[in-house]
């Protein structure tokens, strides 16, 4: 009989009698944390085969050695696991802070010593190698207006065209532009510039520049709306495709036509995860070099106008900077580098508090 | 205010699949009509084709003919939204605006169609709310947003929502499924109220719902799965779940088949 009641194939885990099991103690994982570190240390220096940081390695070696051996022992096989892949996750947690905090760390740190009133209010007009000072206020300006037409030109058509994607398009058409999104969204910064340096500077733009190419700051917010165009489009229709449909019928079944329950309801349901996908695509392209440098041309001299002449950007400005023969311009690169960030992130959060003032608090 | 609604062979289609076939049905102005039957029998296809709200799922479409008060409303040249605006709709799930405050969900069909005045939109707003037993739990927090509300409360802002464009018809698919029986009898003595001024018509899968608000029942049925939806009998209320005439509606109120 009893051969018949438990039959081997499914046997059913073994009932527990307690609910209570043995635990490590608390401080157990610090403990083996400074034993991991200490015969890591012991083990590298002991056989002069490394310093610092091959230690570190090892001792999280050990440490997560020491620590599944320990639970294993005291706890059991599923609680040692448990704590195996813990750790192991708090430490890939770690891995992906640390090159962030270091960046953060270089940028604040060599950045500071050029961060004065100098920096933002003169340009590197008449500035030579022996000169201490100049700035990078062109670059600022440049950045400012290349990124916000680019930014002008690209939030309109991209979202529209997502609009389309998600709420119009049908068949092999929606499907095509998808398609070349996709594609658009691969396109090296390089060959953007060189796009628009072959379509707009040397063809269109001699038009109104007496047959003269017009390198300006506007060919560089031509290239970098091709850059931002296919993030702005994906981001958008990712966010349009998560708003319910219940809430489009929900705006339908009042009688609300097809395109006002778009702009009124659907959009701005979206509108949070939109404005992410539109700060992506900004911060993308503030940082691009290599189109400003062939259509915008850079320029050491203050150039308000985006449409007519030379004008720098603050990553192209990183870029000539760090590769002029003068003891002064690295410091000058590092602290346009660290205006670069400062300026995505104010963005950014002005973007985020600016989408949530509309959300209504709970 | 309320109109009638004639079905004369309604047949409707999700792409190559027919869902419901010649449906024949005349629902009288000012009476509550409760659509039964199994699930995937079509009456929620029946339902949203009353309103064109069919034809909103790509590659659905309706035949036959379907007029409110005599006029055709697959008519070529009927305004969509004006169809929906005489004939509005509560869904299974609630669905109040996340974005708008309980006052802009109210009056979202209002304002939306063009309705800016404000005293009219905080009227409005007053009556429909009222209408729909919400104004008392409400009228302290018009300005917080309408998903803030409780599952019962929210439908109830969708009910206000609805009738607060003063539609003649108003469509109930399964409004009450996600709802607590308290929330459900708030709902049911809404229809009540309601039906002194509008038509209704309701799909429930709570047999006793349809008993206890309906004045005519319509049971629908298929043969089975693939098959489209037909209308087995419709007749009053009453007489379905007492006497019905048809073997099929008898199986089914008496809990023999689906």
């Amino acid at each position: 009989m009893s051969t018949t009641l438990t039959p081997r194939r499914a046997r059913p885990p073994a009932q527990p009698t307690t609910l209570r099991a043995r635990r490590l103690p608390a401080y157990a994982a610090p403990v083996i944390a400074v034993a991991a570190l200490l015969l890591a240390a012991g083990l590298v220096y002991g056989a002069g085969i490394g310093g610092p940081v091959l230690v570190v390695v090892v001792a999280v070696l050990l440490y997560l050695a020491g620590l599944f051996g320990a639970a294993n022992a005291v706890e059991g096989r599923r609680s040692a696991r448990n704590r195996l892949w813990s750790a192991l996750i708090h430490s890939a947690f770690v891995l992906a802070v640390l090159p962030l905090a270091s960046v953060v760390w270089t940028l604040v740190s060599k950045g500071a010593e050029r961060l004065d009133a100098d920096f933002f209010g003169t340009s590197m007009n008449n500035i030579g190698a022996r000169d201490a000072n100049g700035g990078a206020y062109h670059a600022i300006i440049g950045t400012l207006e290349q990124v916000g037409i680019a930014t002008l030109i690209t939030v309109p058509l991209g979202v529209l065209c997502a609009i389309y994607i998600v709420e119009y398009g049908r068949g092999r058409f929606a499907f095509a532009i998808r398609f070349f999104v996709d594609v658009m969204t691969g396109i090296p910064s390089i060959v953007t510039g060189l796009f628009v340096l072959a379509f707009w500077v040397l063809i269109v733009s001699p038009w109104f520049n007496d047959g003269r190419p017009g390198f300006s700051g506007f060919a560089a917010a031509l290239a970098l709306s091709v850059l931002m165009l296919p993030t702005v489009v994906r981001s958008t229709e990712e966010m349009l495709r998560l708003v319910p449909a219940p809430l489009r019928e929900g705006a339908y079944a009042l009688g609300v036509a097809k395109w006002k329950t778009i702009l009124r309801v659907v959009l701005p349901t979206a509108l949070p995860g939109i404005v992410t996908g539109i700060m992506l695509a900004i911060a993308r392209a503030a940082g691009e070099t290599a189109p400003v440098l062939l259509v915008a041309g850079g320029g050491a001299a203050i150039n308000f106008n985006p449409f007519e002449n030379n004008q720098s950007s603050l990553a192209l400005f990183v870029y000539q900077q760090a590769g002029e023969a003068s003891k002064y311009s690295p410091a000058r690169a590092w602290t346009a580098a660290l205006t670069l960030v400062a300026l995505v992130l104010v963005l950014t959060v002005a973007a985020k508090l600016l989408a949530r003032r509309n959300r209504l608090g709970r | 205010m309320a109109k009638r609604v004639e079905a004369a062979n309604v047949t409707a289609y999700y792409g190559g699949f027919k869902a419901i076939e010649n449906i024949n049905l005349t629902v009288e102005p000012k009476t509550v009509t409760a659509l039964i039957g199994p699930s995937g029998c079509g009456k929620s296809t029946f339902l949203r084709s009353i309103n064109r709200m069919h034809e909103v799922l790509p590659g659905a479409r309706v035949e036959g003919n379907l007029t409110i008060d005599g006029q055709d409303v697959y008519d070529r040249d009927v305004d969509v939204t004006a169809v929906r605006r005489m004939i509005g709709m509560v869904f299974q799930r609630p669905n109040p605006f996340p974005t708008m405050s309980i006052f802009e969900n109210v009056v979202a069909g209002l304002k939306l169609n063009g309705v800016r005045r404000k005293s009219i939109l905080e009227e409005a707003a007053e009556k429909a709310l009222r209408s729909a037993n919400l104004w008392d739990e409400v009228k302290d927090r018009l300005a917080k947003p309408g998903a803030g509300l409780s599952g019962g409360q929210q439908q109830r802002l969708c009910i206000a929502r609805t009738i607060a464009v003063e539609p003649q018809v108003v469509l109930m698919d399964e409004p009450c499924s996600a709802l607590d029986p308290i929330s459900t009898l708030a709902i049911e003595d809404l229809m009540f109220q309601l039906k002194d001024k509008f038509t209704i018509i309701i799909v429930t899968h709570n047999m006793q719902q349809a008993a206890r608000v309906s004045d005519r029942t319509a049971f629908f049925s298929i043969e089975k799965t693939g098959d489209p939806g037909r209308l087995i009998e419709y007749d009053n209320t009453q007489k379905i779940f007492s006497n019905p005439s048809q073997k099929k509606t008898e199986d089914y109120i008496t809990g023999r088949f689906g």
